[in-house]
């Protein structure tokens, strides 16, 4: 075939179609790793050209610090140690973990966009990785997850929020948050490819607030009527956030009655709840993508 | 592949969405270097036709192969040799023009130094060179169209699918993206192009096959097509229906035809073979009789008028966009 207009021309000696291409197992996962770190650079490209948005979804979380501190938290007593007392200690790490579950709204709405838009049939008929769409939103929603939490750990700082202890167990409980995140990136990525379009998306936070909420990122299940405190304990956030309350050494937290098993082994809660969310939602992510080409 | 090479090759395709049949066994043959259209109203099986040739949904029944590759076993290879420009316009309105080549280009696997220089390329080659730091969202709809092409030409492919390209654009994007794809269908890329607009097929294609109903109905040149689809029709308004009969007689009259006489539109429409000749004649001969008319002129006949000649009436045309709509 001829081509005789320019800059069509000289295409054909940089294209990787000039060379025949051997593909090993190996050359495929390099290249799977290299297209996910186009996307993310795309994501981080958009952060930076539009911070609106990125504040906008800090928003809540920043609304809510405030909010829980300043306008509830003199009348919350959860510690027994009277009102408003220890509340800041007890809030904050539930705020983080409301912030990962928030997140989960984040991935969703960007993946549902993303194939309203037509972005993900123009990736799919490339000759790229196909799974870096989506691989690519869930490592700029991890990096994004780290930056929210650096900002609201700095916010609840200065409402006087302090962690108890020492360097590796401060890091390892910011590691448990982001690890929920991780199991939510998933749930996310379903939720996204099953949803057909974004207003649709638009209305998950009427799942992700009960998630959000009915958990002990703001009170402890216990003091809550039965059915709802069992519900509230087993939720996996709350077992995130008891986890890094033990790991902030946050006070008063000792004196909570163990209602439930969970309540006593919130650490390896917060270990294996994510890592079944992952184990349950892979799967479905990857049949709802492959569902695409039905 | 004997003595002819075809660019893309279908045979008996079929696709059904939830028990609802898309295709229906439609061939395709499509000669290397040259456009191609697929002509069809909402629902004929247009789109289904182009995702299954461009790897993105599974074919139910039948072959096909683009580029000489087969599009179910060998996706991977098909997929480095095709361009793809979808119904909806794909750049990103958070990235300049020049970013958004540069992030295809680097998807496309081009190293750092070869998608810029790639990228600066299109835009010139497009005419977009004068806005590469520009976000599109501030482009006109001909722009925006003409980068998501531009990006779909990274790698200069042997086939290029553009589904519906200028749906949507105002008159002078429609003219800037014709003479886009004219200038890349004279560079050697076999182009495939869907439309419902018969003129566009006619302005950009070399053959144009008409589908409907999932099933092909004719393959033909544009001209042929147009003859197939009959005379042009001299379509006359009447300004009061009381004149309209005498109206009816003397385009009868001129035309030599039995002309058609709609008393709801108070029109009278004849088919005719010198269109110009007749128009001429019948505004001298209504002036001449004082029959008042708001309106004459010459039009071909729709898409929809023409799938009921080419069907010979026996299937209605399709007015249910429900297929082409519960389609993702």
């Amino acid at each position: 075939m001829s081509k005789k207009n320019t800059g069509i021309q000289d295409a054909d000696a940089m294209s990787p179609r000039g060379l025949e291409p051997v593909e090993t197992l190996a050359s495929r996962a390099l290249w799977a790793v290299k297209d996910c770190w186009t996307i993310v650079a795309q994501e981080f490209t958009h952060l930076v050209r539009q911070p609106g948005t990125f504040a906008w979804q800090l928003g809540m979380p920043v609304i809510m610090v405030l909010m829980f501190v300043y306008v509830f938290g003199s009348a919350m007593d959860v510690t027994g140690m009277g009102a408003g007392e220890g509340y800041v200690d007890y809030a904050m790490p539930g705020m983080f973990a409301m912030t990962m579950a928030f997140g989960l709204m984040n991935t969703a709405f960007a993946v549902t966009l993303n194939k309203e838009k037509g972005f993900m049939d123009r990736f799919r008929s490339m000759p790229m990785s196909p799974s870096a769409a989506v691989t690519g939103r869930g490592v700029a929603d991890l990096l994004h997850a780290a930056i929210d939490l650096a900002i609201i750990a700095g916010l609840a700082l200065v409402v006087g929020w302090r962690p108890g202890g020492n360097l590796a167990e401060t890091l390892l409980a910011f590691g448990l948050l982001l690890w929920l995140r991780l199991a939510l990136i998933f749930v996310g990525v379903y939720l996204g490819l099953l949803i057909n379009n974004t207003e649709i998306a638009g209305n998950l936070f009427a799942v992700v607030f009960p998630l959000g909420f009915i958990s002990s990122v703001f009170a402890p299940p216990g003091m809550m009527p039965g059915w709802l405190g069992a519900l509230a304990a087993w939720n996996p956030v709350s077992s995130t956030a008891n986890a890094i309350r033990e790991l902030f050494h946050t006070p008063g937290i000792e004196s909570f009655e163990v209602q439930y098993w969970i309540d006593g082994h919130a650490v390896i809660g917060a270990l294996v709840w994510p890592a079944l969310i992952t184990l349950a939602f892979v799967p479905l992510a990857v049949r709802q993508f492959k569902n695409l080409s039905r | 592949m004997t003595g002819r090479t075809w660019a893309i090759e279908a045979h008996g395709l079929t696709k059904r969405y939830r028990g609802k049949v898309a295709l229906d066994g439609v061939d395709l043959q499509v000669s290397a270097g040259t456009v191609h259209g697929l002509l069809g109203p909402n629902g004929a099986g247009k789109t289904t036709t182009v995702r299954i040739l461009t790897t993105l949904t599974r074919v139910d029944g039948g072959t096909a192969s683009v580029a000489g590759y087969d599009v179910q076993r060998q996706s991977r290879q098909v997929r480095r040799n095709i361009g793809l420009t979808g119904q909806q316009t794909t750049v990103d309105d958070l990235l300049s023009a020049r970013q958004n080549l540069i992030m295809f280009g680097r998807l496309f696997r081009l190293d750092r130094a070869a998608a810029r220089r790639r990228a600066d390329e299109l835009l010139e080659f497009f005419g977009l060179e004068e806005a590469p730091g520009r976000s599109p969202k501030w482009f006109s709809g001909g722009m925006r169209r003409r980068l998501d092409l531009a990006a779909s030409l990274i790698l200069a492919p042997k086939v290029l699918f553009l589904d519906e390209p200028t749906t949507g654009l105002d008159p002078a994007g429609r003219r800037e993206v014709w003479q886009a794809i004219r200038t890349m269908a004279t560079s050697g890329t076999t182009v495939l192009l869907t439309t419902h607009y018969l003129d566009e097929a006619d302005k950009l294609c070399d053959r144009v096959s008409v589908i409907d109903r999932g099933r092909n109905f004719v393959e033909d040149t544009p001209a042929g097509l147009k003859r197939r689809i009959g005379d042009e029709q001299l379509e006359v308004s009447i300004a009061h229906p009381d004149q309209l009969e005498r109206a009816g007689a003397l385009v009868g009259r001129i035309t030599g035809t039995d002309p058609v006489v709609d008393r709801e539109e108070n029109t009278v429409t004849a088919p005719v073979a010198d269109g110009v000749e007749a128009l001429t004649s019948v505004a001298a001969a209504v002036r001449a009789e004082s029959v008042g008319i708001t309106d004459i002129g010459l039009r071909r006949p729709t898409l929809d008028e023409a799938f009921l000649q080419l069907t010979d009436g026996s299937v209605q045309p399709v007015g249910d966009t429900a297929l082409e709509g519960s389609k993702r």
